[in-house]
């Protein structure tokens, strides 16, 4: 991205601490009182359903801003590593869930796969792109999540008395099979179902927790800084010594590795469909991270829990549904970078400031 | 013989790909934003010229007029309204807004023209012409090869042998500067959205006339594979626009021929990755001169 | 992000917070209106802009409702009414209300009026699951939906374990049925599959059969897989089988050119009939002069191709449904919706219009009166009473298995005349 557009002063001078502090608590304490008002009934079963994909995709936000936001490099294939993480993962739990009857060894191991793949897929992209810049490395990105999407669109997993079948593109022969103990697992485009539920909000949320504290202090780290500098000034950050192939590769494999853990969590909360994880979502994600304040980790984690809810509020709007969501999303996006319209809010918020105080 | 025949197809399939990215490439070049709604415009062109020409009778070339001038006037609006109170703001805003737009495009075409596709009748009576037995080229191929070739043309004389073409130009190079040396840089962004819009009115229609049926839904996958055709061909360069959308055709078709037909979406991708990683600027892109 | 930034958002997060609990409280009165037609629903929907003055409006109207004889049975209806599946989603809600409508004017189901609350899920299984929450707070009793086999796979999990009773009209994947509160109307994939291959070898159709289907979905990928399993055991080669994806559904010449040079009697279209209709254009343009044959989805070909309907004759169809089938029913209803929504019916809107049938069948086989009855309570009412009826519908006669599958007989129809007959 262009080197002088973002805001984000990356001084010694920062209360890095309180900062971190206020998100801490912003997070616990939305999930907090959600937990509350779903135990007491006050709160629906709409809102007690969206309240763990929003910890799945404040988890993509999050790690979303650490390669656009501090790093500054466009990417539109975030969900080709969540689609990694919550495949493995889903494969991993349904083949294991006889072998391994605990949730509490099988999920952390199937959370432990499923990160790390998505962190191997991270790096495994993240070298060959570090030549590119720009618009080409947003290509390249979206281009390597859409393929991620189509090989899992074409992959076939069954297992029988024999064990595991594999194939690829077509589907298992079933004259190879033991039909009466057979049960597919991937059955190409069609969606995976039977995942075991082991994804609870309490946990959920504790990984949101993780990844902020992850993601929150590296960007206040060395490293972070040396990565605002490469974002600010490549060249000039080069020059003082920073390595970019290491930074930047840090920075993908950890943004990647939390993705591919939202999708752990997401597929044992779910039932899961390849095309769920197309560019559009990739997309959306970024449109959180953007209206959030590019390279604000609280902004991206609250831009995601009201854009998420938003369409689910609009519902009463029927088939004028998704044009308001349209239109409201422009509208915060000109409101966003108008000048007026925050010297407004200047204004309004001194006034009501004193207002609280009198 | 059948790879003649599959090559044939593929241009004639990339022809329509190259018409779409040429009007992508021109704003992107340009205006140096990825405008998402550029599909969507060319949906908007598609249906003008369906209702002009089915709902209310209109000849053929006055129904495309119309769609030009709607299309027009619709990226000169959008580009007023919701691009240009940005032009200080990252390129990622604007990048969101036109996904906005998209959206906003769609979801009023869903509710006005409903949700089933319709059938769109086809503007070109031009027979297909029969090489052999099974080679053949359908008047529509013929139609949007030489219209590529004709706007291609015509928007590099513009843009060379003009003066508002000369201030495209020094726009996309520099605006800062280009304003300085006396150049409308509003005005020429604007001109620059409505020459792009015009063109998707015609790309529009030439797509419906190919595959003929339309829905809110038309311009999505289009622009997605023009807007990876204009990055293939170099971003912002004219003839490279051309190139890569006419080589994504073959590539496309190839794959599906010879490798097989369910990944060859995948197949496209992975040749564009490893031709960015060969030449990271595209078949015709400029090398970024990078300032310290 | 400046301060004031953060403190807008804290504002907005907050607002977010409050109106989504308002909505959700609310959710118990609101909607129960929804759908006494189309243009209750579309006023209520403009009334309620005004957020919370809106909510009392609606509130009001909907014990108004209530009041009248004996209550309102709430139906949930789920589908992509957005996104580009939207013709189908659109097709279930539309049939869905001309049935309820019909009802309702006959005097509805044992005293109870019944009402339709259809919620978007744009074809994807996550919006699927919350529309179905959505629902559970305006309290429905029973589920017709959802109307794709995905959503519809994740939306079962959750009626299941809920115990809330499932009625899909066109989830046609297996797995849509696996659990014994949730019903088809429609065939099951590898029923049409396997039918399809059975019927083409009985009727001696073939011995070479080339495919094109859509990899990407588990329609038609789920219909390819079964009729290549039955075509196998019953000899018939399968010469070529060609895919497309939802991303690359308009220029079929390559998977046309191959089939060509494979040679086969007939070429099998397991997909639905836009696409079927772009490749007999192209099939037309290459001088292929081939027989094509189809499932339900390709009901519609006719309309769709237009100008060209021409192309269509000769294609063979086993369905349960065509729009301009002869019996005095269909008509009544092809024209009724034709009239109501300026569009021809497919067999989606036929599907959605049985199953509301259904519905009134079964409730009126469990001697349900009461409109506020428990879901799950109603669910085990109705999982016996679904065994036991007979519909008589716009897609045959129908009686369920107890493992929520319909047995009816499909009907092989070619398209001749610019219209579909009966193969005798």
């Amino acid at each position: 991205m262009e080197k002088n557009k973002t805001k984000r002063v990356s001084g010694l001078a920062r209360p890095a601490f309180r900062s971190k502090l206020i998100t801490y608590v912003l997070a616990a304490g939305f999930f907090g009182v959600s937990a509350l008002l779903v135990q007491a009934e006050v709160a629906g079963s709409l809102y007690e359903g969206l309240l763990i994909p929003m910890c799945c995709y404040i988890m993509m936000a999050v790690s979303l801003n650490l390669t656009v936001g501090i790093l500054g490099e466009l990417s539109l294939g975030h969900a080709g590593f969540m689609c990694v993480g919550a495949y493995v993962g889903a494969v991993f739990s349904i083949v294991t869930r006889t072998a391994i009857p605990s949730a509490w060894i099988r999920f952390p191991l199937a959370l432990l796969l499923g990160g790390l793949t998505a962190a191997l897929f991270g790096v495994v992209i993240g070298i060959p792109i570090l030549r590119l810049r720009g618009d080409y490395l947003a290509i390249v990105t979206l281009a390597f999540g859409e393929i991620i999407r189509k090989l899992v669109e074409n992959l076939y997993i069954a297992v029988d008395a024999n064990g595991l079948h594999f194939s690829f593109a077509k589907a298992i022969d079933p004259l190879s099979m033991d039909l009466a103990t057979k049960k597919d697992i991937l059955n190409g485009p069609m969606a995976v179902s039977g995942i075991p539920r082991d994804t609870t909000l309490l946990l959920a949320v504790l990984f949101v927790m993780l990844t902020l504290f992850v993601v929150m202090n590296l960007i206040d780290s060395r490293s972070g800084r040396a990565i605002m500098a490469i974002r600010d000034n490549r060249i000039a950050a080069e020059a003082t010594g920073i390595s970019i192939t290491k930074h930047k590769l840090i920075v993908f494999t950890v943004s990647a590795f939390f993705a591919g853990l939202a999708g752990v969590l997401y597929a044992h909360s779910s039932t899961l469909k390849s095309t769920q994880f197309d560019y559009n979502l990739s997309i959306q994600i970024l449109v959180f991270v953007v209206l959030g304040g590019i390279g604000s980790t609280r902004g991206a984690m609250i831009a995601t829990v009201i854009l998420y809810a938003l369409p689910e509020l609009l519902r009463f709007l029927q088939d004028y549904r998704m044009l308001v969501y349209a239109i409201v999303l422009i509208v915060m996006m000109l409101l966003n970078n108008n000048a007026r319209f925050h010297q407004l809010k200047q204004t309004l918020f001194q006034r009501k400031a004193k207002e609280e105080t009198t | 013989m059948s790879f003649i025949s599959f090559l044939i197809s593929g241009i004639s399939l990339g022809s329509i790909y190259a018409l779409i990215a040429l009007g992508y490439t021109m704003v992107y070049g340009i205006a140096k934003m990825l405008n998402f709604a550029h599909g969507d415009v060319i949906m908007v062109g598609g249906f003008v010229v369906f209702t002009a020409m089915s709902t209310m009778q209109q000849p053929v070339w006055l129904s495309i007029l119309m769609g030009m001038v709607v299309c027009t006037v619709l990226g000169v609006t959008i580009e007023k309204i919701a691009y240009k109170p940005l032009r200080n703001a990252s390129p990622l805003s604007v990048l969101i807004t036109a996904i906005g737009v998209s959206y906003l495009l769609q979801n009023l075409a869903l509710l006005i023209f409903g949700s089933s596709s319709q059938t769109f009748q086809s503007v070109v009576s031009l027979p297909p012409i029969r090489i052999t037995e099974t080679l053949v080229i359908t008047g529509e191929t013929i139609v949007t090869i030489i219209t590529t070739v004709v706007i291609m043309v015509g928007l590099t004389l513009f843009i060379n042998r003009t003066k508002p073409g000369q201030a495209m130009l020094a726009v996309s190079e520099d605006r800062g500067a280009a304003q300085l040396m006396g150049v409308n840089v509003n005005g020429t962004i604007s001109l620059t959205f409505a020459i792009g819009s015009a063109l998707a009115a015609v790309a529009g229609v030439l797509l419906c006339s190919m595959y003929p049926q339309i829905n809110a839904y038309t311009g999505q996958m289009p622009g997605i594979k023009a807007f990876i055709a204009a990055v293939f061909g170099g971003i912002g360069s004219i003839p490279g626009a051309m190139i890569g959308g006419v080589l994504l055709g073959i590539i496309e078709n190839l794959s599906r021929a010879y490798i097989s037909s369910q990944l060859s979406d995948a197949i496209v991708f992975a040749v564009l990755i490893l031709m960015l990683l060969i030449k990271p600027t595209g078949i015709l892109g400029r090398k970024l001169n990078e300032k310290v | 992000m400046n301060k004031q930034m953060k403190k807008l958002f804290s504002v907005t997060l907050a607002g977010v917070l409050a109106a989504s609990c308002l909505a959700s409280c609310g959710g118990d009165s609101k909607e129960t209106t929804a759908a006494a037609g189309t243009e209750a629903a579309e006023t209520e929907a403009a009334g309620e802009t005004t957020a919370a003055a809106g909510e009392t409006e609606a509130a009001g109207e909907s014990t108004e409702a209530a009041a009248a004889e004996g209550g309102t049975f709430l139906i949930g209806g789920i589908g992509p009414v957005t996104g580009g599946a939207a013709v189908y989603g659109n097709a279930v809600k539309n049939g869905a209300e001309l049935a309820i409508q019909e009802i309702n004017a006959a005097g509805g189901v044992n005293g109870m009026t019944l009402a339709l609350d259809f919620q978007d899920d744009e074809n994807n299984t996550e919006k699927a699951v919350n529309a179905y929450n959505t629902l559970k707070d305006h309290n429905i009793k029973v589920l017709m939906g959802t109307v794709t086999s995905d959503p519809c796979i994740a939306v079962a999990e959750r009626t299941y374990e809920d115990n809330m009773f499932q009625l899909t009209p066109s989830g046609s994947s297996v797995p849509c049925t696996q659990y014994e509160n949730a019903f088809r109307i429609c065939f099951n994939d590898p029923a049409q599959g396997g039918a399809s291959a059975q019927y083409i070898s009985t009727m001696g159709l073939a011995s070479k059969v080339a495919v094109i289907y859509d990899s990407s979905t588990s329609y038609s990928a789920g219909i390819y897989q079964n009729f290549a399993q039955e075509a196998a055991s019953l000899g018939i080669e399968v010469v070529a089988a060609e895919a497309f994806t939802a991303d690359s559904n308009t220029d079929f010449s390559v998977q046309l050119q191959k089939i060509q040079e494979a040679d086969p009697d007939l070429v099998f279209l397991p997909i639905y009939y836009e696409e079927a209709a772009l490749i007999l254009k192209q099939a037309d343009t290459m001088g292929m002069d081939m027989t094509f044959f189809g499932c339900d989805g390709l009901d519609g070909v006719i309309g769709q191709l237009g100008a060209d309907a021409d192309l269509a004759e000769g294609v063979m169809l086993l369905t349960p449904f065509v729009a301009d089938a002869s019996d005095a029913k269909t008509q009544a209803f092809t024209k009724a919706y034709q009239e109501a929504y300026g569009d021809t019916p497919n067999q989606f809107a036929a599907d959605a219009y049985d199953a509301i049938y259904t519905i009134k069948a079964a409730l009126e086989q469990a001697g349900v009166t009461d409109p506020e009855i428990d879901p799950s309570e109603l669910c085990e009412l109705l999982k016996p009473a679904m065994t036991q009826i007979t519909v008589e519908g716009l897609t045959g006669t129908m009686t369920w298995t107890a493992d929520g599958e319909c047995n009816k007989e499909p009907k092989g129809m070619i398209i001749e005349n610019g219209s579909y007959t009966a193969i005798e």
